[in-house]
């Protein structure tokens, strides 16, 4: 967000523009189509690849379907949320830009910690996390 | 038929009347005290019949002044709660050495400590700074509310609403025992089953509902509302510091918010998050409350920053120096804030790369601090400094912080941190740069816009004082501390075995006493001022020579702030203004569009108390009865379209006429 | 760097202050205050799948996701909450053609759709329970149903949301605040079906791929 600071306009009331067009408009039915059936088509193919053991591979699958969730969740944004650069003047873009690295570091910077964690002061092996649930 | 007992459990959850501590000596006399003076205010406000303003004007209104107004005076009464703890703690820990066990039992002390760090943080420094956001924000970008003007009233309702569950838990029940984070295993049910950790769980929930709100309320203001011609670059810095805070409160809280809901369904529903059986993991507790707890670290002293660095060019009466490095540090300082949670637990055990990595992430967001040191230094310097009460509190700060800085980045190293880990030197870490940053610029940000609120400064002489007394109490206090850390001693203690050490405690104690006397000019200062409030008087609306937008209008500034939006052009938009000469303008006023006040905000807070004292003691009929209330009313809320009025072009004309009569006289 | 000084006193005065503006605009606030709390929302979402992530192998000797999920119910579900999102979408584009009945029959359908989704939820937790694997089983439980539920519970609370606006729309039709109102909720509908991805992609499949 820093460097876009300068070029941002200060007029925050100057939005004058009629109602109808300040949001950015819907979408249009074309729109949805798209981002509907783009996502039947991400969600179909991960499906398909787990239910019917496409891959010999886990971990490629893994990657896979994590992948196409990534691309139908942008599909997302862009067809039913008509997220832009441009829709109010930046900075909802910004702010899930924001949102987007804070998760990221949420989710691999706690896998992480706690992976090393486990790691370092807990050596079980399976025997043992068994003998103790019992 | 249900027996006695189970109809007693049906209707009262667990409560009993063995709940109230009322063989407690110390918590009678409290007791007494609160209940002497919670008479006489009621006394008073009915033998003055200040029910109906009361009413009418301060708990239904949705005015962002009144309630920035509101925000810093229950800070400063949670303050003097958080203090009784402190000063019960400075004392017990004076005289427990050896055979001498002291006055508290350490049931009493574990509560006592608890209570203390977390009505601090929550119930003190959030809503001062809240406050200061809320009355200035607006007004520095010459705007007319804020974004959300209901919302607004309903964050601060919830924000009392969860400090008085705390309170109510000083005389029904008990406390939290499990520190102020809460930390698991300590605090879940199989240690913890008492209602401590349910009064500290609901009252964090209830207040931190308060708090998101408000921060997205506050971002949409600066963000939507700003007079015409402020580009982000031209923001009072005041504003860029609340920005940023507003951003990391939105972006930290809901984490706080889920990770207590966990533990909450670990007590509540038997779940296994944080639990040493069936998979559960304590540390994962740690690990997430920690990614909140840091931002929130920086979501106090971020506006303290913005308040040093307002005070700062006034009173140099110089442009702020380095104005753009300051945004930039700041923007910087919000982004790293959430790359350095590891460091608060070392110790944990996560190995080397990952404390290297955090503890160097750590090193590097001290050099955007150190930067606005620098930009503070370098406004002052050539400056011609007025040094009065808000610039001394400034000068203290500086030199205050910059050595709870330096601890920090010592404690920043994880090896120096194995050592420190837990001891009395974090303590005294924290507190130096909590009173010597936080409240410091909360205390000069109270007397710096004391006059706007009012119409009346703050009496100098007391204000000294309060300084006097806070600055040396705070180093005659901690510096103790600093001492007993480095030879081990660690925090949380109610008794110490090796005698050699008592002295530095007594002398800590006798900082803390020190603290008391900053704490009670303090109060003198606002009977003082008060009572000589017409002396005090301020006609100009800018009484320091002001910089910003707040002090082109009147002081206390009219409901609608500006009879006419204004134009900026620069940075220090007033000084501008005064420079370049500008002519008031005096006619063509035009009505004024505004909210209405409601007193929805404060019926949800209630109902929210209702519901969160009934979970807290199981009455799961009042609990399930306030839950549906709270949707019932929210619902119906939604269903009045009528929320906003036009103040007459009339009534503002007669308002800014008798500013124009005051400013002949000034 | 040094700062230029404010210019010098003399110089021509420009407009300071707005003596012909119309009436306070704050509208525009609504759409970005509640983008700003759907990313709040994000972040308690990032929270659980967090937990989710660490505590997802823990199974404490209990069932483990393979024994218990069962994919082809999931797909059923996910398109549920796919269709309710095209409908929702349909509603406003009839919102922006001012047509309040076929708005109020799309609303209705994505209603439905979402009736749907939750009932085929809770009937999953129900199959789950009897099948020895309540929350409190182990930690990988726990963490499952509290994500899973989470936005379970956000459906729900959407559902509640339509059916007032529905209320609303037929007393008062579709004016100005109505609209913002459905503009708000379809953000909020669209969020929750972008968290569904990511519930059954890192949840349901990948926990069946183990």
């Amino acid at each position: 967000m820093s460097a876009d600071a300068h070029h941002l306009s200060g007029h925050g009331q100057d939005t004058h523009d009629p109602h109808a067009h300040s949001e950015g408009g819907h979408g249009t039915v074309k729109g949805y189509v798209t981002g509907f059936v783009l996502s039947v088509i991400l969600t179909v193919i991960p499906f398909w690849l787990v239910m019917g053991n496409v891959l010999d591979n886990s971990l490629v699958t893994t990657l896979v379907i994590l992948a196409l969730g990534g691309v139908q969740m942008v599909v997302h944004v862009v067809y039913f949320l008509h997220m832009s650069t441009k829709s109010e003047g930046g900075w909802t873009f910004m702010a899930l830009i924001f949102t987007i690295t804070l998760v990221a570091i949420m989710l691999s910077g706690s896998v992480w910690v706690m992976y090393h964690l486990n790691h370092n002061m807990m050596p079980m092996d399976a025997h043992d996390v068994m003998n103790n649930a019992r | 038929m249900f027996a006695n007992l189970d109809l007693q459990q049906l209707i009262l959850g667990r409560f009993t009347i063995e709940q109230i501590p009322y063989h407690e000596p110390i918590l009678q006399a409290t007791f007494a005290g609160v209940a002497v003076v919670g008479l006489a205010v009621l006394g008073v406000i009915t033998y003055f019949r200040f029910w109906g303003p009361m009413w009418r004007d301060w708990i239904t209104s949705i005015d962002h002044k009144k309630i920035g107004i509101m925000y810093c005076i229950f800070a400063l009464v949670m303050l003097l709660r958080g203090f009784a703890d402190a000063i019960l703690m400075r004392s017990q820990q004076a005289i427990a050495f050896g055979s001498e066990q002291g006055f508290l039992p350490p049931h009493h002390y574990d509560q006592i400590f608890t209570a203390h760090g977390m009505i601090m943080i929550f119930f003190v420094a959030m809503p001062f700074v809240t406050g200061l956001m809320n009355f200035a924000v607006p007004l520095q970008i010459g705007a007319r509310d804020v974004a959300f003007p209901f919302l607004n009233n309903f964050s601060f309702w919830m924000t009392v609403a969860g400090g008085i569950l705390v309170m109510v838990s000083l005389f029904v029940g008990e406390f939290s025992r499990a520190t102020w984070l809460a930390y698991p295993p300590l605090s879940e049910a199989s240690m913890s089953p008492g209602v401590g950790v349910d009064y500290y769980i609901w009252a964090l929930q209830i207040a931190g509902i308060g708090t998101l709100l408000s921060g997205i309320n506050l971002i949409a203001t600066i963000v939507k509302m700003r007079a015409p011609g402020m580009t982000m670059m031209k923001l009072p810095i005041f504003v860029w510091s609340s920005l940023c805070t507003n951003i990391l409160i939105v972006a930290a809280f809901p984490i706080l918010t889920a990770v207590l809901a966990m533990l909450s369904l670990d007590r509540y529903v038997g779940t296994h998050f944080f639990t040493n059986d069936l998979g559960g993991n304590a540390m994962l507790y740690f690990n997430l409350i920690w990614i909140w707890g840091h931002p929130e670290v920086y979501i106090l002293i971020l506006p303290a920053f913005g308040v040093f660095s307002e005070i700062t060019s006034t009173f140099c009466g110089k442009r702020l120096f380095g104005y753009t490095s300051m945004v930039y540090a700041l923007v910087v300082i919000t982004i790293l804030a959430y790359l350095v949670w590891l460091h608060h637990f070392f110790t944990m055990g996560s190995g080397a790369d990952v404390n290297s990595f955090f503890g160097i992430t750590t090193m590097i967001i001290s050099i955007p601090t150190g930067a606005k040191i620098f930009n503070w230094m370098f406004t002052m310097y050539r400056g011609r400094i007025r040094f009065e009460v808000p610039m001394l509190w400034v000068v203290a700060f500086i030199v205050t912080f910059v050595i709870g800085g330096m601890t920090g980045v010592l404690l920043a190293v994880p090896p120096a941190d194995f050592v420190l880990h837990n001891s009395l030197f974090l303590i005294a870490h924290f507190h130096n740069v909590i009173i010597g940053g936080v409240l410091f610029g909360m205390f000069a940000g109270v007397t710096f816009w004391f006059p706007k609120a009012f119409g009346f400064k703050l009496d100098e002489f007391w204000g000294k004082m309060a300084l006097v007394f806070w600055v040396s109490g705070f180093y005659v206090a901690f510096m103790p501390l600093y001492v007993l850390g480095l030879m081990g001693v660690t925090r949380r203690m109610q008794h110490f075995d090796d005698p050699s050490l008592q002295i530095w405690f007594v002398i800590a104690a006798c900082g803390a006493a020190l603290i008391a006397c900053g704490i009670a000019s303090q109060i003198i200062m606002f009977v003082v001022s008060i009572r000589n409030r017409e002396k005090l008087r301020d006609l100009t609306g800018d009484p320091w020579g002001g910089r910003t937008l707040e002090w082109s209008t009147s002081s206390p500034p009219p409901d609608y702030n500006f009879a006419f939006t204004p134009v900026v052009h620069d940075s220090d938009a007033w000084w501008d203004m005064k420079n370049r000469g500008f002519d008031r303008p005096l006619k063509g006023y035009r009505p004024i569009h505004m909210p209405k006040n409601t007193a929805t905000g404060a019926i949800l807070a209630a109902l929210n108390f209702t519901f969160g004292l009934a979970m807290v003691w199981y009455v799961w009929w009042l609990a399930a009865l306030s839950f549906v209330a709270i949707f019932v009313v929210a619902i119906a809320h939604t269903f009045n379209y009528n929320r906003d009025y036009y103040i007459p072009a009339d009534t503002v004309s007669r308002t800014e006429g008798q500013r124009t009569r005051e400013l002949e006289m000034a | 760097m040094m700062h230029a000084e404010t210019a010098p006193p003399g110089a021509a005065a420009p407009v300071f202050y707005q003596t012909d503006e119309e009436g306070h605009h704050s509208e525009g606030s609504t759409m970005l205050g509640f983008w700003l709390y759907l990313m709040s929302d994000c972040l308690i979402f990032a929270t659980l799948f967090a937990t989710y992530g660490v505590l997802g192998r823990s199974y404490a000797a209990g069932p483990t996701p393979k024994d218990l999920f069962d994919l082809s119910g999931i797909a059923v579900n996910t398109a549920m909450l796919l269709f309710s999102s095209i409908t929702y979408g349909f509603a406003m584009l009839e919102m922006d053609r001012d047509r309040i009945k076929q708005t109020q029959i799309w609303l209705a359908v994505t209603g439905l759709f979402g009736v749907a989704f939750v009932f085929l939820e809770i009937r999953e937790f129900v199959h789950l329970f009897h099948e020895g694997a309540p929350p409190w089983r182990s930690a990988f439980l726990s963490s499952f149903y509290t994500l899973v539920a989470t936005h379970g519970l956000h459906v729900s609370v959407g559902i509640l949301w339509l059916v007032i606006l529905l209320v609303q729309l037929r007393k008062h039709g579709l004016i100005v605040e109505n609209k913002r109102r459905l503009m708000c909720l379809s953000m909020f509908w669209h969020f929750l079906d972008l968290i569904w991805i990511g519930v059954f992609t890192v949840v349901y499949l990948m926990g069946v791929l183990e």
